[in-house]
């Protein structure tokens, strides 16, 4: 067994990863709940935020979080954009197909980050250093607190910005029945977009946070698959149960590589497939069988 | 346009109804045979490879094209049919018997993932088959006992009902009469009950299931039909290569097979083919364009999957139905010539299909 302090430290950790997890996701189930479209891409998302605010940072030199509101818009408008310009065109198209484009999203991100950027691996200097003790059993590194805190406050931003604003509100009714918005006079097109840089927008905020735990380098999209788990894992169609689910991934993860060293780095998965074999369509059911 | 006038009951069975069909058939059959007279080894193991590939993205077809069901984790049954295989042969078993094991088993675990996918959907499935495809390369990476591990495992050599099959020209006929093994059946499946069936529910799960189909057991069906292909094209697969490591048969491998038969054109046998023959001619023009553009540009370490990227986009926004639909369009501009208009086959707009009601 482990001491007490290892799974209070391994907890944690898991907690802040799980938070990190569900950022990603977060913006997924935006998108999915906006479009219907799992963006496969989101983790590029992720990366190319992560490498934004390191490039603002290194050129503009203004420190942290300047770089951190730029990088995060710029993404957000590569967000928009990725929508308006070409995911628009394939509203309709068999879902097989719309998978496969936003996976050719990922290679082309991925490998204009590694152009652009390099292929090296980077570091991104944060305001998060140095350590907090919790009692005296643990302590934990700030950039970790970070990411929780980060968490929080998004995560409470996504729920003001849905429950309380017009423009929120307005996405609501578009995602709950596109057709019927329409007539009301919304502007799904220019709403769904904005759902779309909202989700990138988180995305590269989480990258910017995970940078010092995780480095940066063209890879670390990856991480969007796990994210994408969790999410499952939870149920897809709610934003507290994707969240959830992460935290869930997240905690499970350090453990299982603790004490199953053979599925190193894919119990993620394994969790996943327990829970879709067992409960096909997730924990929280979204589907419903159509009545003739 | 070109009429069917049809004299017996037997014009309505016949595989091949136009003259024009017969004789491309006949001509692509006898360009295959006598490809060895004409081409060097190196090209022949090149078109052997060719048509595995064509075999998988036939298997990866009658599932993703034909039912309906994404796959992302296909490596995965690719891999179940290269290694086992290659265990079966090193532990003895003639070929003939060997394949149709490996076929049997590939099948099985088709049908065991087809029923529990059976009643998932969507981007669930795609998920699940994901984390399969994730899973089974860790489970080639880490069951060094039976697998060789991340050592890798030595392909034994080809040998079929006791003649050692070892000039390039001998395993190209294997592939050759596999292959077109694998298209004849897999072309007549679709006029059978079975194969309509799993087109019925790639179209619409609510009206089959209206019509008497058992939807359930279809995706089985689909899924255990798909892995065995998938499993055969493996087997060859393994002795194209001599020496198999987990990493494969990974995540990369599977969406290899995904822009195969994207690019070919979904919902076509003939689609998987043409996407074998483009992904084989892929690298080969990416290593001219190479040397033609300019090093700042042709040297960079990623331009091989940018331009991967990049094809898919251009393919799924610009021609859904990939080089298969481009085809057809070719056809029906020179049969209806000069009929053919821009707005033959403008697509038709249409709302977002939800997937929350089915």
């Amino acid at each position: 067994m482990l001491p007490l302090n290892d799974v209070i430290h391994l907890a944690i950790t898991g907690v802040a990863q799980g938070c990190a997890y569900g950022l990603i996701a977060l913006g997924f189930v935006l998108i999915y709940k906006a479009t219907e479209v799992v963006n496969f891409a989101h983790g590029e998302f992720m990366m190319l935020g992560a490498f934004a605010v390191l490039a603002f940072s290194e050129a503009l030199g203004w420190g942290f979080w300047p770089a951190f509101v730029l990088g995060c818009l710029s993404i957000a408008t590569v967000g928009y954009l990725v929508d308006a310009q070409i995911m628009r065109r394939i509203i309709g198209e068999s879902q097989a197909s719309v998978f496969i484009l936003t996976v050719a999203f990922g290679f082309i991100f991925r490998a204009l980050a590694g152009m652009i950027f390099g292929w090296n691996t980077r570091s991104l200097d944060t305001p998060f250093d140095g350590k907090i003790a919790i009692g005296s059993l643990v302590e934990i590194n700030m950039d970790r607190v970070a990411i929780i805190i980060a968490t929080v406050v998004l995560v409470a931003a996504v729920y003001l910005f849905f429950g309380r604003t017009r423009f929120g509100i307005a996405m609501q009714a578009a995602s709950q029945n596109q057709l019927a918005a329409y007539y009301m006079g919304i502007p799904v097109k220019r709403l769904v977009s904005l759902t779309w840089a909202i989700g990138a927008f988180i995305a590269a905020a989480a990258g910017a946070l995970l940078a010092p735990v995780t480095q940066i380098d063209t890879t670390i999209g990856f991480l969007g698959i796990k994210a994408l788990a969790g999410a499952i894992v939870g149920g897809f169609g709610s934003i507290p149960g994707a969240l959830l689910g992460c935290l869930l991934i997240g905690v499970i993860e350090p453990f299982a590589d603790y004490y199953l060293p053979g599925i190193k780095g894919v119990s993620a998965y394994v969790v996943l497939l327990i829970v879709l074999f067992v409960r096909p369509e997730g924990l929280i059911v979204q589907t419903y069988q159509k009545k003739v | 346009m070109q009429f069917l006038f049809k004299t017996s009951y037997n014009d309505d069975i016949r595989f091949l109804a136009r003259t024009g069909e017969k004789v491309r058939v006949a001509l692509v059959i006898a360009l295959l045979l006598a490809a060895p007279l004409m081409l060097q080894d190196y090209y022949l193991t090149e078109l052997g490879l060719l048509l595995v590939y064509a075999i998988a993205g036939v298997g990866l077809m009658i599932l993703t094209g034909h039912t309906g069901q994404v796959s992302f984790g296909h490596a995965g049954f690719l891999g179940i049919g290269a290694y086992a295989h290659s265990i079966l042969m090193s532990h003895g078993v003639p070929f003939s018997l060997s394949i149709v094991l490996t076929i049997t088993l590939a099948g099985l675990v088709g049908m065991a993932i087809g029923r529990s996918a059976s009643r998932m959907h969507g981007f669930y499935l795609a998920i699940a088959t994901l984390a399969f495809g994730i899973l089974i390369e860790t489970v080639f990476g880490e069951w060094t006992g039976l697998t060789g591990g991340y050592m890798g495992l030595a392909v034994p050599a080809l040998k079929v009902f006791g003649i050692p099959l070892v000039q390039a020209w001998q395993q190209y006929y294997l592939d050759v009469v596999l292959a077109l093994l694998v298209v004849w059946g897999a072309s007549n499946l679709f006029r059978s009950p079975t194969g309509r069936s799993f087109v019925a529910v790639r179209d619409s799960e609510l009206s089959a299931r209206c019509l008497g189909v058992n939807v359930e057991w279809v995706k089985i069906q689909a899924f255990g039909v798909s892995a065995a292909i998938t499993g055969l094209a493996g087997a060859l697969l393994a002795h194209h290569l001599t020496y198999l490591a987990p990493d494969v048969f990974g995540v990369l491998e599977s969406l290899k097979l995904m822009l195969m038969i994207v690019v070919g054109g979904m919902g076509s046998i003939l689609g998987a083919v043409l996407g074998a023959i483009f992904i084989s001619i892929l690298p080969v023009a990416l290593s001219f364009l190479k040397d033609v553009l300019p090093p700042s540009i042709g040297q960079q370490a990623g331009l091989e999957p940018l331009l991967f990227g990049v094809i898919i986009v251009i393919v799924i926004v610009f021609e859904p139905l990939g080089i298969y639909g481009r085809w057809m369009k070719l056809r029906f501009f020179f049969e209806t010539f000069p009929y053919y208009r821009k707005s033959s086959f403008v697509r038709q707009k249409s709302y977002l299909k939800t997937e929350r009601m089915r």
